[in-house]
């Protein structure tokens, strides 16, 4: 028997579903209309007005929203409500200096730590669970939300943050972490460190892991739940329409329950922008039914997946998504970071390299690996090493300036960089993350 | 004067050291002096060689290979030599960036190269101290 946050919502029958989410989107497409003259724009410039919009099955007839929408409004352009109603901003990497800042009112904060306390509660957590909080915290959605929603849930909540293992594995032991959330890389290093410092895995006291904020694979969960010795929970988010907790998985592990209540999910053809029947795989697309703040209606995720409403035996009534099983676009998430390739031609073009470059990206014992081969400019070029190593440290540290995190950046000389069809083959990625 | 050397970058990968020594035999020229300095990730060969213009050339068809001017010293046959060269250029306050050796019979002996900051300066200064440089009008013809 399964445990519920908020039991009503998450196991009400279908059609009580349909009806909030029907009673919702003609409220929020109206306040949207009203506040958002760049969506305005758009729903003007398709003809389409929010008394069209009669129920979930009008959302069809809205324009989409894209990551190229948000940086054409960023800062403020996508602001669903006055100023002195917003309390944070959370934020994501971006191209071009540009970054994706979404804003919350503390009305999305608490809907938004509700459904981090959902996933938290559906992995087995109540208010006597250590929950260890090593997701980063700052602009990064994943701390400030796992954080938020162990709160709700009133477990011991430690704000470890990421990085620092040594700490990360001292609080663990002596305050008895029952549950861990975190990325599902950093899980898998923790574990390693906790072998390394030799621990078994029942000398632990966790029971749980919520992870998310990159992609993974079952094989990766099998290891992880072996090595920490707890039962591994994905879960889902994106800045864009709050962070994680957007869906997250129950006790069956087969796929995560989207929080309908808050967010519409529409699996879409990325070529054509139609809406796919249930059950194709295709790009989801998320409306969220109530966010004040940031009210992003039919903003195109790019992770390709499926949806599936068959009965799910936790006794959750949420549609399940499978976990992404690719980008329609060619965004990598590394580390945990989106990293776009358009990112590094941005560095290498300002710092004086053409742009001829491949990036690799492999997984060694768990952990992203990220090096990037550039073609080095005779303008560049020197007869002293040190010379050269400056080189290469400068843009280093550019890129992590960039990206937030910092490549291995390995100097090649000029026309070496394999190139296919006379087309230059930009990223390898060795990581094997869909099954 | 001075001479030119003529220094190019290497992917530290095997076969790459070969590939340019190669590329040099098959312009047809002699190398006379040849180092390569190399961190984990890539190498940087600098040689001495008969034709410039044509190494160059040979080069520059898969690596960036450009010139350096440095300065080529005669050393004599005897312990402290190199010594005495440096203790010189160390008075001057000149600072040596990388330093290596050939030794030629149709020259006479033994010389070291080095890469300094200041050429003039560093000639100047070994000349006003009996020591021997080389310049590029010596090595021509002399293969």
């Amino acid at each position: 028997m399964s445990n519920y946050y908020q039991k009503e919502i998450e196991t009400a029958p279908r059609e009580e579903i349909l009806r909030i989410q029907n009673e919702k989107i003609v409220k929020q497409v109206k306040h949207v209309y009203e506040n958002v003259p760049y969506y305005r724009d758009l729903m003007d410039k398709k003809g389409v007005k929010p008394e069209d919009i009669k129920s979930v099955d009008d959302i069809k007839k809205l324009p989409f929203l894209t990551k190229d929408d948000l940086r054409e409004g960023y800062p403020y352009g996508l602001l669903g409500t006055d100023l002195k109603n917003i309390v944070r901003i959370q934020s994501t990497s971006g191209t071009t200096g540009r970054r994706v800042v979404a804003f919350y009112t503390q009305k999305d904060v608490d809907l938004w730590e509700e459904c981090c306390a959902r996933a938290i509660v559906a992995a087995g957590g109540t208010n006597e669970d250590v929950c260890q909080v090593s997701y980063g915290y700052g602009l990064f959605t994943g701390g400030p939300g796992l954080n938020g929603g162990s709160h709700k849930v009133g477990c011991l909540t430690l704000p470890m943050s990421s990085g620092n293992t040594e700490r990360q594995i001292q609080f663990m032991m002596d305050l008895g972490a029952t549950i861990l959330c975190c990325t599902p890389s950093y899980a898998a290093y923790i574990g390693e460190s906790l072998e390394d410092a030799g621990y078994k895995p029942e000398d632990n006291k966790l029971k749980a892991g919520i992870f998310g904020a990159e992609p993974w694979t079952e094989e990766m969960r099998r290891e992880i739940e072996k090595s920490l010795g707890i039962k591994a929970y994905d879960i889902y988010g994106l800045t864009e329409t709050s962070g994680p907790g957007v869906a997250f998985e129950c006790e069956e592990q087969s796929g995560m329950h989207i929080n309908e209540d808050h967010f519409y999910a529409e699996i879409i053809d990325p070529d054509t922008g139609e809406v796919l029947p249930e059950g194709e795989k295709g790009e989801l697309v998320f409306t969220s039914l109530d966010k004040e703040g940031f009210p992003l209606l039919r903003y195109r995720t790019r992770d390709i997946c499926i949806l599936s409403r068959e009965k799910c035996s936790c006794g959750r009534t949420f549609v399940k998504m499978s976990k992404p099983l690719g980008r329609s676009d060619d965004m990598m998430i590394i580390r945990g970071v989106n990293v776009f390739p358009s990112q590094i031609e941005t560095v290498l073009l300002k710092e004086g390299y053409p742009p001829n470059y491949q990036i690799v990206v492999d997984r060694a014992k768990n952990n992203d690996t990220f090096d990037i081969y550039v073609e080095f400019s005779p303008e560049q070029f020197s007869d002293k090493v040190s010379e050269i190593q400056a080189h290469e440290r400068s843009l280093t540290a550019a890129m992590r300036s960039m990206l937030g995190i910092g490549p291995k950046i390995h100097l090649v000389p000029p026309r070496t960089i394999e190139r296919s069809e006379g087309k230059a083959v930009r990223v390898i990625d060795k990581r094997k993350l869909h099954d | 004067m001075a001479i030119t050397q003529l220094s190019a970058f290497l992917a530290n990968r095997p076969g790459t050291l070969a590939q340019a020594v190669t590329a040099i035999s098959d312009a047809g020229v002699n190398l006379r002096a040849l180092s390569v300095a190399d961190t984990s990730d890539f190498g940087v060969l600098r040689v001495i060689v008969s034709d410039v213009e044509k190494t160059k050339e040979a080069l520059s068809e898969y690596t960036i290979a450009s010139e350096t001017p440095v300065i080529a010293v005669k050393m004599t046959d005897e312990a402290g030599s190199l010594k005495q060269i440096l203790d010189i250029l160390q008075k001057a306050d000149i600072n040596v960036e990388y330093v290596y050796a050939f030794t030629s019979a149709a020259l006479g002996g033994a010389y070291v190269v080095m890469r300094v900051d200041d050429i003039a300066q560093a000639e100047d200064v070994l000349n006003a101290n009996g020591k021997v440089t080389l310049s590029d009008a010596d090595l021509e013809g002399f293969l």
